[in-house]
């Protein structure tokens, strides 16, 4: 079934009088449970069409039907209640709040919704992605892959239709991003859409479908031939 | 998301940066102590005044020689020596058809001197005055008894003392002072050894009155201290006691009338006397009291403002630094009515614990000052009321949603895609 299905969709940057088009006329559709890489080179404008897919901001022109409607017709609240419930982020640089605790980072997106046990959700969020034991450290006292994972969490609690992670693994060291990559796979099984977001082909592999995007233009869309499976870590296990 | 659950977040957020957040609220708390405090001060010095005039007793009037504004200090303080009222314009004042509404009069000269029983001596003030004295001031005996019309007439050798120096001199011994002969003297007396009085009277401490401590004295006939003390024949003051607050102008007018007849006053400017009207002298104790409670409060409203504007300064600055906090939020599903909130929050949270703890800080304060006070001997009242409370919560939380508005506002329009690339 169709998730989302943007057609001409273009964006222009308007700054002091110049204007800097970033996106022309992209057109794709993603299904749900579907893992899609969206891969280009730095400034090829492929964050800023996560963003827009994400409901982080609004296309110039074109068309984005989200679950058959059209998200132009919704004012921001709505926006920000589609990003609460329908997506979850995971960013390069995690974002975790400073001088909070992990389950307090988990915990953050659900001040915004209407769901109730916040703890509990937080919890199973936690352990889902092997960090039950770390609850109540704060987020300066864990490794960089730890706090990756609790970005992951962090976007999984309120259960939403699609993840969007922007380059995951770009701050991590292999093995850590290979952890990383496994869980979004592990979540891709279990039905949630993937949209990542990378410059590296070989972090791309690990998706069901490439689309390359060049100057704000889609370049290629096809599925991945030889498909790279990222190996569980000792890590989770423990 | 609900309340509590914000409050609780805010908490948490507050609580990582308690140092930064102490001197966030430190203007807010000093403000808010301050008008507690002013407040507090305000009562206390009410009390005490209100308690000066009872002590006194109230509808008392007090004649003293010397020509001065009314409401200016009396010509002695210049050191001037008026000798213009004397005991016989004392005598005239008590004639019931010409001042009907005096219900006593008492005659009063007042020095310093030197008390001396066996072989302890100490320097303290005497109060001569005549048997209307009780009459006219309010005073309690708590053994013995006041000298009566003919001990003052024949000026008999007694005297009634006051609990500082019946402490003081008779303390260390277990005799009981009634009956006791005790010498005084004073640097106009020549006669050797002092005059011998024989106590017949302790008075109940009464405290400061119109800030003359009035237990450390004692009260000898008025001969006594004219003739033997002082070595003079007039008086320092007549005090008039009025039967009703409504007859004081009159009383006041018919005073004048007797004096004038008896100085030979023709014009204004020859008049050698003052009338004071204790009740008048209230009136500018309160005046002066609620100026100083006025300046306070003005300063107290200047910390508040100052510490406001603290608490908008660095929530603009933390708005600076939690720009990236700001997008994150948004990302998450943060709306920009929930970001205006939470910010918002943050400042009445912060100005409500500033107000909270100043209010603490404001009532110790105030609590030290009434100890200073009552062991300084002033009749003072610890009074924290109800209304300065709440008037402190609602200013605390009044400056909270006023200085953090506009950085509450800044923060919610923030663009969160560009909060989120900010470094």
């Amino acid at each position: 079934m169709s998730l989302i299905k943007i057609s001409n969709l273009s964006k222009t940057y308007q700054s002091n009088g110049l204007s800097t088009p970033v996106l022309h006329q992209v057109s794709f559709e993603i299904n749900e449970q579907e893992f899609v890489t969206i891969m280009g080179p730095s400034g090829s404008g492929k964050t800023t069409l996560m963003h827009i897919l994400g409901f982080l901001e609004r296309q110039s022109t074109g068309d984005y039907k989200f679950k058959g409607k059209n998200v132009e017709n919704f004012d921001d609240n709505y926006l920000a209640k589609l990003r609460n419930e329908e997506v979850g982020f995971v960013f390069q640089a995690f974002n975790l709040l400073p001088r909070t605790t992990v389950l307090d980072n988990v915990k953050l997106p659900l001040l915004y919704s209407k769901k109730k046990n916040h703890d509990l959700l937080a919890r199973k969020a936690l352990e889902s992605v092997g960090l039950g034991s770390r609850l109540n450290y704060y987020t300066n006292q864990i490794s960089g892959g730890e706090k990756q994972r609790v970005a992951i969490a962090r976007a999984l609690v309120t259960n939403p239709a699609v993840i969007f992670a922007d380059e995951p693994t770009g701050n991590l060291d292999s093995k850590s991003g290979n952890t990383v990559l496994y869980l979004l796979q592990q979540l891709n099984k279990q039905g949630r859409t993937i949209i990542l977001v990378t410059h590296e082909a070989e972090t791309a592999n690990h998706a069901k479908r490439i689309i390359k995007i060049k100057d704000g233009a889609i370049i290629s869309d096809q599925a991945v031939h030889k498909r790279v499976f990222a190996t569980a870590n000792t890590e989770l296990i423990k | 998301m609900n309340l509590f659950v914000s409050i609780k977040f805010v908490l948490k957020i507050l609580f990582a940066k308690k140092g930064r957040s102490f001197l966030t609220i430190l203007g807010i708390m000093i403000g808010v102590a301050g008008v507690i405090i002013i407040i507090a001060l305000g009562a206390g010095a009410k009390a005490l005044v209100l308690g000066q005039v009872t002590k006194l007793g109230s509808n008392l009037l007090s004649v003293q020689p010397g020509k001065s504004n009314e409401k200016g200090p009396p010509a002695q303080m210049f050191g001037i020596v008026v000798t213009t009222l004397v005991n016989s314009d004392a005598q005239a004042l008590r004639s019931t058809n010409q001042v009907p509404h005096a219900s006593a009069v008492n005659a009063n000269v007042l020095g310093k001197t030197t008390v001396t029983w066996r072989n302890k001596s100490i320097d303290t003030n005497f109060t001569a005055t005549d048997a209307y004295y009780p009459k006219v001031v309010h005073v309690e005996m708590s053994a013995g008894r006041f000298f009566n019309a003919q001990e003052n007439k024949s000026a008999a050798n007694v005297a009634v003392l006051g609990s500082t120096v019946v402490k003081e001199l008779f303390s260390h011994s277990a005799v009981n002072p009634i009956g006791q002969v005790i010498r005084v003297k004073s640097a106009n007396s020549n006669i050797a050894g002092g005059v011998p009085l024989r106590v017949i009277g302790t008075v109940v401490s009464r405290g400061t009155a119109f800030f003359q401590d009035q237990d450390d004295q004692i009260i000898i006939p008025l001969k006594i201290g004219q003739q033997q003390l002082l070595g003079i024949h007039y008086l320092r003051t007549i005090n008039i006691k009025v039967d009703s607050s409504a007859n004081i102008q009159q009383t006041i007018q018919d005073i004048k009338n007797v004096l004038n007849r008896r100085h030979h006053i023709q014009t204004a400017s020859e008049i050698d006397y003052t009338i004071r009207n204790m009740a008048s002298a209230v009136a500018l104790l309160s005046t002066i009291t609620n100026a100083l409670s006025l300046f306070l409060t003005a300063m107290a409203a200047i910390s508040l403002l100052v510490g406001g504007i603290g608490i908008m300064n660095i929530m603009m600055a933390t708005i600076g630094e939690r720009t990236r906090e700001v997008g994150l939020r948004k990302a998450l599903g943060a709306t920009n009515h929930t970001i205006l909130k939470q910010f918002l929050l943050e400042a009445v949270i912060l100005t409500t614990l500033g107000g909270l703890i100043g209010i603490i800080v404001g009532a110790l304060v105030s609590y030290g000052l009434f100890l200073l006070m009552i062991h300084l001997g002033y009749d003072w009242a610890f009074v924290i009321s109800p209304l300065s409370i709440i008037l402190a919560i609602g200013v605390s939380i009044l400056s909270g949603v006023l200085f953090g508005l506009y950085p509450a506002l800044k923060a919610a329009r923030l663009d969160p895609i560009e909060a989120l690339r900010y470094e």
